[in-house]
């Protein structure tokens, strides 16, 4: 496969999704410049967690084409997604509850790990090796996200704000290309909105990731993004830099529920 | 760690112990103490550590025995050949089995499993099996001998092959439920969705997770059959599978030296229910049952590892 730099990381192009009579996703189409921060926004139920359900395969598009990195991307399974280099959190939380936080992370990197069922029961060395690489792996994001002192705590016992940052661990885990965060700032008071924000860009630049944030916190998006693009009713309304998306009068309509 | 290992050795000391120390008869139940040990562990690995619940793993029991007697009766079969030979059997009756099953979860997947269950017996008895199952008089076998000469007289000899085959069996499940196979199992039993976009193939490792399971528990059914030195339809009954879900919930899901505890449960808990109440010793081993979750409510191996680490925070 050719992958020009020029080329965008994500390319979606008419996806449309219908629940029952619902219309979720009614023919958006965006693309996401590879290094860049993009911000997703849009009142309630625009269809922001939708959309990372498609490209994360959770849901099948009923119209539409999602292509990463040059490949169609709805011909591949839900479990290869993170291979190809898409990580992700989730809104409402999906972490292990029963593990540690260093467990969870772990998880994380499974899709960059090898060492079946045999290799693990007979502890064959390459198996030994890669849940020492795993380990290692995994306190590397923890300390990267300042979180090594809490490494052996179960998960199920931090409070919400950590337990997103535990989840965003555990998607840097998988070493991602491009990495899609639904609302990693609830939770969070306003100086530690702040520092999210620090710490996203850092991240970008340390791990040369692409990025794809949905947020409601609008100085977040707005102080980080470097494009945003804005859903409502399932419809692109609005798609541009920053200081022209926040005044455009769709969205101002959109959010003022007129 | 350090303490862990000492504890092991300990264990294993006792264990070789024990048989010179007690009657033979003692020893044959401390024999189907360490088989229900390995049927508990494969039944956990699915149940407590996958999620997928099961009310018929008696019948991967029945099919290990099974499998070992009649390779004993019909083909000649020396002893230790027929226990790996019953595990692959089973290995791939339960992967084959897990296969449809991906399709159920929780009640659903009690009932299918409970099908299997209940089925079992009946198939062991249809008659145009009847040539290799011996239909309802079941297969009798005889007891093997320690070898090389080694004064051991039988029921001992059998116990330390038991013996050697479940520290093998506890080994295996021990490297295989505590790296990356261990870690995806219990994610996909706590987060499915979240376990598929972390790349784990929650369909090939629930279906691999039953057939490891069905394996463990054949195994147990193989050794079983060799200590009792009988098979027959009538003794794998539901009521097996069943006792094997109280076995991992009273000695603790999720967790490998809960197996043992089960084990002695179910072992020992029903002939003490027997000599406090001829009468009624099941109802006696209810109440006893009741109480253990009722005192422990993450088994015992729960209640150890709370124990312990409220020692060490003091
Ligand atoms: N699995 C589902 N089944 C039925 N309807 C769904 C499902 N997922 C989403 N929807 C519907 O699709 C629409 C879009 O929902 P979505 O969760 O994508 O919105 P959102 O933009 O993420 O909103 P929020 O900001 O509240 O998270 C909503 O009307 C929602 O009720
Ligand atoms: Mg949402």
């Amino acid at each position: 496969m050719v992958q020009s730099e020029a080329q965008p990381l994500l390319r979606v192009k008419d996806v449309a999704v219908h629940f029952g009579g619902i219309v979720a996703l009614d023919g958006v189409s965006f693309e996401v410049a590879r290094g860049r921060i993009v911000g997703l926004i849009g009142p309630n139920g625009a269809g922001k967690t939708t959309l990372f359900n498609c490209v994360s395969r959770l849901y099948d598009c009923d119209r539409g084409e999602i292509a990463f990195d040059g490949g169609s991307l709805l011909a591949v399974p839900r479990h290869r997604v993170a291979a190809l280099g898409i990580g992700r959190t989730f809104q409402n939380l999906a972490l292990f509850r029963s593990m540690s936080v260093l467990d969870n992370v772990m998880v994380g990197y499974h899709c960059r790990s090898r060492g079946g069922f045999l290799a693990n029961a007979l502890r064959l060395p390459h198996a030994v090796r890669a849940e020492r690489r795993t380990a290692a792996k995994a306190r590397e994001v923890l300390a990267l996200l300042g979180l090594g002192a809490l490494a052996a705590k179960p998960v199920a016992e931090l409070p919400f704000g950590t337990q997103k940052r535990v989840e965003l661990a555990r998607a840097l885990a998988s070493e991602p290309k491009l990495l899609l965060l639904d609302e990693p700032a609830s939770g969070l008071n306003h100086e530690e909105v702040g520092e999210l924000g620090a710490l996203i860009r850092e991240l970008r630049e340390r791990l040369q990731l692409t990025i794809l944030l949905v947020e409601h916190h609008m100085s977040l998006v707005m102080g980080i993004a470097d494009w945003v693009v804005a859903l409502n009713f399932g419809r692109r309304i609005a798609e541009g830099a920053p200081h022209e998306v926040r005044l455009h009068p769709e969205l101002v309509r959109a959010y003022l529920g007129g | 760690m350090r303490g862990r290992i000492l504890f092991l050795g300990v264990l294993i000391v006792v264990a070789c112990a024990l048989p010179f120390l007690v009657s033979s008869y003692r020893t044959f139940q401390l024999t189907l103490v360490l088989v229900y040990a390995i049927a508990l562990l494969g039944l956990n690995i699915l149940t407590g550590y996958n999620g997928q619940i099961s009310l018929g793993h008696g019948a991967f029991y029945a099919l290990g025995a099974y499998c070992a007697a009649i390779l004993i009766d019909k083909a000649g079969a020396p002893y230790w050949a027929v226990v790996p030979a019953a595990g692959g059997v089973c290995l791939v009756a339960g992967f084959l089995f897990g296969l449809p099953a991906l399709r159920l979860e929780g009640l659903y997947l009690a009932l299918a499993t409970f099908a299997l269950g209940v089925a079992m017996p009946q198939l062991l008895k249809y008659h145009h099996l009847e040539k290799w199952t011996g239909g309802v008089q079941g297969i009798v076998i005889a007891k093997p001998e320690a070898p090389f000469g080694i004064p051991l007289e039988a029921d001992r000899w059998l116990y330390f092959f038991t013996l050697a085959v479940t520290l093998i069996m506890f080994v295996l499940g021990w490297n295989l439920l505590r790296g990356r196979i261990g870690r995806a199992l219990v994610a996909i039993r706590d987060q499915h969705t979240a376990s598929e976009a972390m790349g784990i193939h929650n369909a090939l490792y629930k279906s691999l997770a039953f057939g490891v399971s069905a394996m463990f528990t054949g195994v147990a059914g193989a050794l079983g059959a060799l200590a009792v030195q009988f098979v027959a339809p009538d003794s794998f009954g539901v009521f097996l599978s069943i006792v094997f879900l109280v076995g991992i919930v009273v000695g603790g899901l999720a967790s490998i030296s809960g197996a043992l505890y089960g084990a002695l449960f179910i072992q020992f808990i029903p002939n003490i229910a027997d000599e406090i109440s001829k009468a009624a010793p099941w109802a006696i081993f209810g109440v006893f049952m009741i109480g253990f979750v009722y005192l422990m409510p993450t088994g015992v191996a729960g209640a150890i590892r709370l124990l312990l680490t409220r020692r060490r925070a003091q």
